[in-house]
């Protein structure tokens, strides 16, 4: 087993009276897809949105490599190497898709005012690094031949790929998708899968999932914790978390 | 037909009531007192005959439309005319032969055409800068007219105080008004949309409040008078040059004339403007004029991907009002006289209606705004208690039929190539 890279502990989100996430804790390890499951409305999101810091949380502890960013602000935390995809696609619908991945590479280029004003040697060169690191990626999840379209025009499954390969674009070290299949077709499901696979074999990134589709989370998870109405309901392998009773309770309702 | 006919009648009756103010009266000085004159027959009879060419193309319009749509070996207008006038690349080369034109023409016009070609460049350079901020980044800015208060006063005031020339103070204006951009950007950049609306229209009345009221220094209601204008290279464009200065026509044994002050000035205006115009074109080609638009499209997936809102925010409010700056002293040297008269909010208003008149983000848009608005009420200055009205039924008409703007922008798109 390898070292933890994210450790959270007593995480608790509170809005006014109501309690969303209550205690829920969660060890991610390197180089692993860890799945959050959870009915609709568990807290799953709300628990994504505190890890990034889009949420203020009320109280616990979130460690990166032992390092603690609770309450640090978002492009914070992304620069550490945590980043998000969103439930519903958030691309910038009028830039083409490979502007999207170099937007998304910002913090990594030359903007230097001067450099970019005079097109010196050193801002050429980092631009077209930028551009040959965004066809790598669009190479990567098959989107080369619509690189130069605006990313609003593309099919759905296209632009889920897409923010994945603007995500990459951050060189991140923990890639936290939400919901990352729902609308995909079940060929297109498969591809995510591979793709996921991909993340975590080729390129070291560890992966934590919010998933509704089973057939997914089973088969790709390495570790899976469950929650419930904000608490934490279950925690451990994919085969464990299929016969503990308690979570089929929670999905099923009481027999 | 009758709805042509009635259609033809108005445009007719249009024709007549633009036309006859502002060709047919002429005002003339008699004493101290200004008397309307009708113009010359030939004028009026040039009117008529414009009016009744109206009529009648009014009338026949939809003939002549559907004539020319049958007749199949007629030349026709492109469909993607209007779409090939914005792209950038088109855009480019209308630019260069319009810097061409402005260089050349003052040469042959006349003093006052010059002096209002000037006053639009200064536009034109306010135009360019707050559309970095609106048109750019989206960020709304009322207050725009506070940063070039700020950089008049800049040259004003150390012109008055330390004799620095135009040219030392050109930057430091520029550096005073983005110094002022980033100390009320950084607490106000947090607010979105209306709030960032009020908040900058309020700093725009501080600053014009603050300079009618530190009369010590900046004179209070009077302002500063007595500003240096701008020399080349120390020579002055004076009839007589200052203690140790010389003045361009003894240097170049001229005669003097007091138009090449003017056509000087101009000029400067021009590398002015051609400044702007270079560094937004390269600001749209690197990663932060991209940060910009992404900022404008979706604030909260920028922040995931490691962006910092604020200081993006903050480098187009502080650009945007450097080129105020610039705008600022310029106006201070040609005007030689500021007051805290000069910006009220309206001018921020104008600029703003310039920008959007335009087209958001567009650069020959803004130009072209900046002609129409500035132009048209110098030409019709018999009007210019209706000028409000014009302005609103202006823009009232641009939203109906152009809400994109006159020429509205298309963005230069990197392209992946293979």
């Amino acid at each position: 087993m390898s070292r933890p890279i994210l450790e959270v502990s007593g995480l608790t989100m509170r809005f006014g009276g109501l309690l969303a996430v209550n205690g829920v804790g969660l060890t991610v390890h390197d180089k692993q897809v860890v799945s959050m499951i959870g009915p609709n409305g568990a807290g799953k999101t709300t628990v994504f949105n505190c890890l990034t810091g889009f949420y203020q949380p009320t109280d616990g502890k979130i460690l990166l490599d032992g390092e603690a960013i609770q309450g640090l602000p978002g492009h914070k935390i992304a620069r550490k190497g945590v980043v998000r995809t969103f439930q519903n696609v958030r691309l910038f619908k009028d830039m083409t898709a490979v502007e999207n991945l170099l937007v998304a590479q910002h913090r990594h280029l030359n903007t230097g005012f001067l450099s970019g004003l005079l097109k010196t040697k050193a801002f050429r060169k980092s631009e077209h690094e930028a551009m040959d690191f965004a066809a790598h990626w669009l190479d990567q999840v098959n989107l080369t031949d619509i690189a130069n379209r605006p990313a609003g025009t593309l099919a759905y499954g296209q632009q889920r790929r897409l923010e994945i390969a603007r995500c990459m674009m951050t060189r991140p070290r923990i890639l936290m998708l939400d919901e990352p299949a729902a609308g995909l077709n079940p060929k297109e499901t498969e591809d995510l899968k591979a793709l996921i696979g991909m993340l975590r074999d080729t390129h070291g990134v560890t992966v934590l999932l919010i998933e509704h589709d089973m057939k997914l989370v089973m088969s790709i998870s390495d570790h899976i914790v469950v929650i419930n109405q904000g608490c934490p309901l279950a925690d451990g392998t994919p085969e464990q978390i299929r016969d503990n009773p308690d979570v089929i309770k929670a999905y099923l309702g009481e027999a | 037909m009758t709805r042509n006919l009635r259609t033809a009648f108005f445009s007719a009756l249009l024709v007549f009531a633009v036309a006859v103010p502002v060709f047919g009266l002429k005002l003339t000085t008699v004493g101290i007192r200004l008397e309307v004159h009708g113009s010359d027959a030939q004028t009026f009879w040039i009117i008529a005959a414009c009016a009744v060419a109206m009529f009648f193309w009014q009338l026949f319009r939809h003939h002549a439309a559907a004539g020319w749509a049958a007749s199949p070996n007629l030349p026709r207008v492109p469909a993607g005319a209007g779409n090939f006038l914005t792209l950038p690349s088109t855009q480019r080369y209308i630019i260069i032969g319009l810097i061409l034109l402005a260089l050349v023409w003052p040469f042959f016009g006349s003093r006052g055409a010059v002096d209002i070609a000037t006053l639009i460049l200064i536009y034109v350079m306010l135009g360019l800068g707050l559309n970095i901020v609106v048109g750019l980044a989206g960020l709304l800015d009322l207050g725009y007219v506070g940063f070039y208060a700020v950089g008049a006063y800049t040259y004003a005031l150390l012109s008055h105080y330390y004799g620095i020339g135009f040219w030392v103070a050109l930057p430091i204006a520029g550096a005073m008004a983005a110094l002022f951009g980033f100390l009320l950007g950084f607490p106000v950049l947090r607010l979105r949309g209306d709030y960032l609306a009020i908040v900058t229209l309020g700093f725009g009345e501080i600053i014009r409040l603050l300079l009618r009221n530190m009369t010590d220094l900046t004179g209070g209601p009077n302002g500063i008078s007595g500003i240096d204008k701008p020399t080349l290279f120390g020579l002055s464009f004076d009839r007589r040059a200052a203690e140790g200065m010389q003045t361009f026509h003894e240097f170049f044994g001229l005669e003097y004339q007091s138009i090449n002050k003017v056509i000087f000035l101009y000029l400067i205006a021009v590398l002015l403007v051609l400044l702007t115009l270079f560094v937004i074109n390269r600001l749209l080609r690197m990663p932060i004029g991209r940060a910009w638009e992404a900022l404008r499209e979706d604030e909260i997936a920028c922040r995931a991907l490691g962006m910092n809102p604020t200081v993006i925010k903050l480098s187009a409010f502080t650009l945007g009002a450097t080129f105020a700056g610039f705008a600022g002293s310029f106006f201070a040297a040609r005007q030689g006289l500021v007051s805290p008269e000069s910006f009220t909010f309206i001018e921020s208003a104008i600029i703003l209606a310039i920008v959007v008149l335009g087209g958001m983000g567009s650069q020959l848009g803004v130009i072209l705004a900046a002609i129409v608005m500035i132009l048209l009420p110098e030409l019709m200055r018999e009007f210019s208690e209706y000028r409000m009205l014009m302005f609103g039924a202006l823009m009232v008409l641009m939203m109906i039929w152009r809400p994109q703007g006159l020429l509205p922008m298309q963005r230069p798109h990197l392209e992946l190539k293979r």
